[in-house]
């Protein structure tokens, strides 16, 4: 089981509370990982990711293990604690004024 | 007894406002999609049910939302939870939120630049969606007016879009630029005599029109004049902020331009000047009364530097001839130390016996005239920055 923890606005957007899990099978990549949720939550579809370029959104940032993912390649394996569960993927909203 | 809704988009949700005919007592339902710009919602004339909503975010992109039951509840149109992504045979199902700009050969003019704000070329990349424009005849057919300029259409009630690539793909694209708020397809008018006419205005390029559906457009503004171009006559490149029209004479055309109030009596053929006495003739909207087609109001704003009414005083103005002849309406609204805004899709008019106007400010109020404009009432006072305004009068 995946877990991932989504900004506030994406929770309410999906209709979830708290962590989404998610079951995948074969390698635990970040765009594995999206697909999967996009799959399950359709409404987050461009939300995170453009639809067709499938780049990660300016404003938005991962992060596993307490390391920053957001530049790596989709194809980036993630942590065995990912896939395990033990511990979650964060998208994170960055943060920007205030 | 007739019933008035009106549906309020705000930076940080919408808000539907709700009365009889008296529009006397308010009953205030929101915030809906909390902490997300309502750009607009816009219910449609054949259904009034049904209302489609623009939610937007600099961090998570669009949202299309639609409520079937006249806001009571929303979801996105588009593939369902749990369902797959794609057909069968691979093709990616609609999504109520790609507005993917038409590149393909079939439209013949994939244009990708256009002017930026220095005068260079800069690829268009879509924004958001700033207006929605149900059809006249179709529940399930909607027009989007997005940024950067571009128009839209979805057939199957949101759940995919096409862009009518067009416009985009006129010969005067590259010269497009944006406004201080972007290149925004703001204006969508479509004409209730004839199914192929559509009137649209872009920040800053102009207005257009189209007389088979969208497949072609051609600019229409001659006869506008704006100083702040090379060419102050150009065919394109104006700031035009709103443009209205009454339903029973869609060739007679209003606009409000960064600076002036334009008229235009042969379907935007050629706009002459009516700003006349008003204490200034910059503004964003303009709207038509609903049962005198020469009747026309604006809200006139200091500057393009300020932003704020003169004389901290907010007054909407009224021309009954739809020329240069302006009175001030201001019983009921603020007359000092006034310093909102009225953006250009914040005004709107119901259909009721006695005509009624709203528009909302930047200071989140949202003021209605009962009658014509002769007094104002404020509905709410504390909403958030108020983006839009539209009136649904449900008979």
């Amino acid at each position: 089981m995946i877990r991932i923890v989504l900004p506030y606005h994406l929770r309410t957007l999906a209709q979830v509370q708290g962590e989404v899990h998610l079951e995948m099978e074969g390698k635990v990549t970040i765009a594995a990982v999206l697909d999967a949720l996009e799959q399950q939550y359709p409404m987050l579809r461009g939300t995170i990711r453009h639809h067709q370029s499938k780049k990660r959104r300016a404003f938005l940032r991962f992060f596993a293990c307490e390391e920053d993912y957001s530049q790596q390649p989709p194809e980036t394996i993630l942590p065995e604690k990912i896939s395990s569960g033990q511990e979650p993927f964060l998208i994170v909203g960055a943060l920007a004024g205030g | 007894m007739n019933q008035v809704r009106v549906l309020v988009g705000t930076k940080k949700g919408g808000f539907i406002l709700s009365s009889d005919e008296k529009r006397a007592k308010w009953n205030v339902s929101g915030p809906h999609f909390g902490g997300w710009s309502i750009y607009h919602m816009k219910g449609s004339p054949v259904d009034p049910n049904r209302i489609y909503v623009s939610q937007t975010s600099d961090w998570f992109g669009q949202i299309i939302q639609r409520s079937d039951d006249g806001g009571h509840s929303w979801h996105q149109p588009g593939t369902p939870a749990g369902e797959p992504t794609t057909t069968p045979d691979g093709m990616p199902k609609g999504e109520s939120n790609n507005f993917m700009y038409d590149t393909s050969p079939e439209t013949g003019k994939p244009l990708t630049t256009h002017q930026w704000y220095d005068g260079t070329q800069h690829p268009w990349e879509f924004k958001r969606v700033w207006h929605l424009e149900p059809s006249l005849h179709d529940p399930d057919t909607v027009y989007a007016g997005a940024e950067d300029a571009a128009i839209f259409k979805t057939t199957d009630g949101g759940k995919s879009w096409k862009e009518l690539a067009g416009l985009r793909g006129h010969e005067s694209g590259s010269q497009w630029c944006p406004g201080a708020g972007g290149m925004c397809l703001h204006s969508i008018l479509l004409d209730p005599q004839n199914a192929q006419r559509m009137y649209i205005a872009i920040s800053a390029a102009g207005a257009f029109r189209t007389d088979d559906g969208g497949q072609t457009w051609k600019p229409i503004n001659r006869g506008l004049k704006s100083k702040y171009i090379p060419n102050p006559e150009a065919e394109v490149g104006h700031c035009v902020h709103n443009i209205a029209m009454h339903p029973s004479r869609p060739d007679v055309l209003f606009m409000q331009k960064h600076w002036d109030i334009m008229r235009s009596d042969d379907a935007g053929e050629m706009w002459h000047k009516i700003s006349g006495n008003l204490p200034t003739d910059f503004g964003f909207p303009i709207v038509v009364h609903a049962h005198e087609p020469e009747t026309i109001y604006v809200v006139p704003i200091k500057s393009d530097s300020e932003h704020y009414p003169p004389d901290g005083k907010l007054r909407v103005y009224r021309s009954r001839k739809g020329t240069g002849e302006w009175e001030a309406l201001s019983n009921g609204l603020p007359q000092e130390n006034c310093y909102v805004n009225i953006l250009r899709d914040a005004m709107a008019v119901d259909t009721c016996d006695e005509c009624g106007i709203y528009f909302g400010t930047t200071g989140g109020q949202v003021y209605a005239s009962a009658d014509s404009g002769d007094h104002w009432q404020p509905i709410v006072r504390d909403l958030p920055s108020v983006l839009s305004v539209e009136v649904q009068t449900i008979r």
